[in-house]
């Protein structure tokens, strides 16, 4: 951070101040855009208009809901871990927004090793759903942990596959490499709006979106939380503000994966025409995230309330003989372009 | 990749479906966002709906037929009907007659925190003591309030409706509703 010469503690405590507003203000404005609101329309009805001008405080009266509750522990339990699980759950969300960029200096960290970060801390959060699984003490919650534990792990591998072509193509790691090998890309010699990876990395890009449905458990891929099966999976024995956390947790990693989508795919903070380490960038970036976040997220969201939920088989089948060898056809692929040209 | 085409068959039709809701106007005001008149349900506490004429909303008790017969509370599956009544002479139809004997209630209650609105009891009652009425805003915030005494039951008498006619060709009559 050269851009605000400060001591490292005073450094740390906006970081931590920001991340404290900005995580929970990430998932309310998910939840109220596209929970709330689109798939009312959607679904042909208005959602929630009376809390607040156009609904929009409604989220803050339910999180306020979710505060007044008992917290109830099952008496069959395993207390400590049972109350650890939310924590480890939301610790995986907080550690993703570390590597986000959104601008030539606005990253928390700006890590050589991003990409694998990222990666490695989104995986984090399967523990924490196997701990809530087990810790409930209770047939459904456990069976939804084990769901969760195998659908994760299953779509952890094209997600990381479908990185690697990205990887490869930008040759590094760092996700703000990624975004100024992009800007300074050029498509056939055109080097006027970049080369957003999307064009070249389609492929990649699609089998990231679709690990990304199943990594968030959202609809077609919710087995884990399934409420018509399994009432509700791996929370189903969770009240007040531990329920509050994991639902935070879903939001925020929903909001953090469409901006990992954005960075690697869409060409991140960059704005065509200005360089790559402009300082405006540091304050135009953000919103141009923001508006790319929200198209991804928009998606995410569209494929959630349209399909129906997958059979446990069918998603397994998908992953592993869909995903996986179209994944790897993507590198090979991406492999030889890259030393033909 | 059979799937495919019905894929994306779906994203449109919920695509569409929010398109309509949200832009439900024609010509140049399309551009208008108006949810308001494009979605299909009814904003309940600020518009209310009317409801059909059959509607199982609420059991009137009309006091003057009840005989105490026991037959409702007896037939209720959760037994939420509770009858106390008692015996007292009444004066002969017709001059010079005996003396009759005639059940008074003394308490006639519905729990409507255990009414699960099957209906049986209306059928079942012989003498047109008890009607469906339509209404439905009778929610308490204390769940004991929802045991309606004979007072309260005979209150909804009001807004029960009359009996519809039956299909034509019917030769049973239409029954009518005590006033």
């Amino acid at each position: 951070m050269s851009l605000l010469a400060l001591p490292y503690w005073q450094e740390t405590a906006i970081k931590l101040g920001l991340a404290l507003a900005v995580i929970p203000a990430t998932s309310l404005i998910l939840v109220y855009l596209f929970l709330f609101k689109m798939m009312a329309f959607m679904q042909s009805r208005l959602g929630p208009n009376d809390t607040g001008p156009y609904g929009s405080l409604q989220l803050i009266a339910e999180a306020i809901k979710f505060l007044q509750k008992e917290d109830i522990h099952p008496a069959q339990a395993d207390r400590r871990v049972f109350r650890m699980a939310p924590v480890v759950v939301l610790a995986s969300t907080f550690l993703l927004y570390v590597v986000l960029p959104v601008g030539p200096d606005a990253v928390v960290q700006n890590l050589d090793t991003g990409v694998f970060y990222a990666m490695a801390v989104s995986s984090l959060s399967v523990l924490g759903i196997l701990m809530a699984g087990w810790a409930s003490a209770n047939k459904y919650a456990l069976l939804g942990g084990l769901r969760a534990a195998g659908q994760l792990i299953a779509y952890e591998l094209p997600l990381i596959l479908a990185v690697m072509g990205v990887v490869i193509q930008a040759e590094t790691l760092n996700l703000q490499g990624i975004v100024v090998a992009q800007a300074t890309g050029e498509i056939f010699g055109f080097g006027a709006i970049g080369n957003p990876f999307i064009l070249t990395q389609f492929f990649a890009f699609l089998i990231f979106m679709i690990s990304a449905q199943a990594e968030l458990t959202q609809t077609p891929f919710d087995m884990p939380v399934a409420e018509t099966e399994l009432v509700g999976g791996f929370h189903i024995e969770y009240t007040g503000f531990r329920f509050l956390l994991f639902f935070m947790a879903e939001f925020g990693t929903a909001f953090a994966f469409s901006a990992l989508a954005s960075v690697m795919f869409l060409g991140g903070w960059w704005i065509p025409g200005f360089d790559v380490d402009d300082n405006v960038l540091n304050v135009l970036g953000p919103g141009v995230m923001l508006a790319k976040i929200l198209l991804i997220a928009f998606f995410i969201f569209w494929v959630r309330f349209t399909f129906p939920r997958l059979r446990e088989d069918q998603l397994q089948k998908f992953a592993w003989k869909v995903l996986i060898p179209l994944a790897l056809a993507n590198i090979v692929l991406t492999g030889i372009f890259k030393v033909v040209f | 990749m059979p799937q495919l085409p019905g894929l994306f068959k779906g994203l449109g039709v919920t695509a569409r479906t929010a398109g309509r809701t949200l832009f439900p106007k024609r010509g140049w005001k399309t551009l208008i966002p108006a949810p308001q008149k494009g979605a299909v349900t009814v904003q309940y506490p600020h518009e209310k709906e009317a409801p059909p004429d059959r509607a199982r909303g609420v059991i009137a008790l009309h006091e003057e037929n009840c005989t105490a017969c026991m037959l409702c509370s007896r037939s209720c599956p959760d037994w939420c009907i509770y009858i106390e009544g008692h015996k007292v002479k009444a004066p002969p139809r017709r001059a010079g007659g005996k003396p009759r004997t005639v059940n008074m209630i003394d308490r006639f209650d519905i729990d409507y925190a255990l009414c699960m609105y099957c209906g049986i009891c209306v059928d079942v009652c012989p003498f047109d003591a008890l009607f469906w009425t339509p209404e439905y805003e009778y929610s308490e915030p204390r769940i004991a309030d929802l045991l309606h005494d004979k007072d309260r039951l005979g209150e909804w008498m009001d807004t029960v409706p009359d009996f519809l006619d039956y299909e034509a060709g019917s030769e049973q009559k239409v029954r009518k509703v005590p006033r």
